[in-house]
């Protein structure tokens, strides 16, 4: 049993170590499943690498350190670039075209940033505000446009009335928005909800004070 | 049976959860993880865990989203190793080293490394990249490939 289970093992093994099927759709040969790995023998030829810092979407530029060998590169200006090609290590300012154009399949492939939107409340209820009401509109329109969104969404309320109706509030109001978004065909298992009630204040007040900015439901997507 | 569906619904949520530590977001020609000496055709919303090696063929690109939010993507004909993930939700502490062996990578660093500036780093076959922060992209080129 256990040598046939071995047995089964090691052909399993001998499958998935095969090359994958795309790289052999190049060799003009047929694959051959009995041809060893080991005998593609890669020439020692120096290899080549580019590491580029890119600014972000909010205009600031981060940093990034290169550590090849004894060399340090401090990457922190935007297309600033760490580069190894024949053999040579150097740092290089690359420009924004190039860097684009070089990286446009991998930059493409990125997904959408994950991102948190604030939606607001009337008093005492699972309604949001006019303007809110607006904002809904392009936050679901924007979340149409993600591929496989996962979403968090917590609701809050002021600390108007008692602390055990304002949890059951702020739940509601986290249910009311993902009745929303699985409206549009989010997937309900793809989206979590939870009621902070008053524990978790924008605006610090005291009790049983009105304040607008502390009614709202947080939606976080992934 | 009803042990049976007990262990499934394990397995299910085991599945989902345990180890999850990111989402294929997007998957464009040939894409695979390999785990655990098996290769999987990746798709759209497959999780990503640690130890994952991300493999795309020439005509290949994919985009993961990881649970500390950052975010990166492969480029055609690339192999890259998630060599170490782990990331607290509560405190924002962690760990994210990955390796590409070759091809093209971008990366947007998440809340780990705005927590601790250490805790990302992108190894390449010549270097290792500490990253503090936003956005970068590698290239590695084997000669001849």
């Amino acid at each position: 049993m256990l040598v046939l289970a071995l047995g089964a093992l090691v052909i399993l093994g001998a499958i998935f170590a095969q090359p994958a099927p795309l790289e052999e759709a190049v060799v003009a040969a047929p694959p051959s499943p009995e041809r060893p790995t080991s005998t593609v023998i890669v020439p020692p030829a120096p290899l080549e690498e580019t590491v580029v810092v890119l600014p972000s979407l909010d205009g600031h530029t981060g940093t990034v350190i290169v550590q090849r060998g004894g060399e340090r590169h401090v990457l922190n200006r935007p297309f600033a670039a760490s580069r190894l090609a024949g053999g040579q290590s150097e740092m290089v300012q690359l420009s924004a075209v190039e860097v684009r154009q070089s990286f446009a399949v991998t930059l493409e492939a990125l997904p959408a940033r994950p991102t948190t939107f604030l939606l607001y409340f009337v008093r005492g209820t699972d309604e949001l505000t006019d303007e809110s009401k607006q904002e809904l509109k392009k936050i679901l329109a924007e979340l149409k446009q993600r591929p496989v969104p996962n979403i968090m969404v917590v609701g809050h309320t002021d600390t108007v009335g008692k602390l055990e109706a304002n949890d059951l509030l702020s739940a509601q109001r986290a249910e009311r928005m993902k009745g929303f978004l699985t409206e549009i065909g989010i997937p309900a298992s793809q989206i979590q909800t939870a009621g902070r009630g008053e524990r978790e204040l924008l605006v610090p007040t005291a009790d049983n004070i009105d304040e607008p900015r502390n009614r709202r439901v947080e939606i976080s997507v992934r | 049976m009803r042990w049976a569906l007990l262990v499934c619904l394990f397995c299910f949520a085991a599945g989902v959860w345990a180890g999850d530590v990111g989402q294929i977001k997007a998957a464009t020609g040939a894409v695979f993880l390999e785990r655990q000496g098996q290769r999987l055709p990746a798709t759209a919303g497959m999780p990503v865990q640690e130890s994952d090696t991300l493999v795309t063929g020439a005509d290949g690109s994919a985009g993961v989203t990881f649970s500390d939010n950052s975010v990166l993507s492969v480029g055609p004909g690339s192999v890259l190793a998630i060599e170490r993930y782990a990331f607290d939700s509560t405190t924002h502490n962690g760990h994210f080293d990955a390796s590409l062996k070759k091809g093209t990578l971008a990366v947007v660093s998440g809340k780990m490394v705005k927590q601790s500036p250490d805790a990302m780093r992108v190894r390449t076959p010549s270097s290792i990249m500490g990253v503090r922060g936003t956005e970068f992209v590698v290239k590695v080129t084997e000669p001849g490939s």
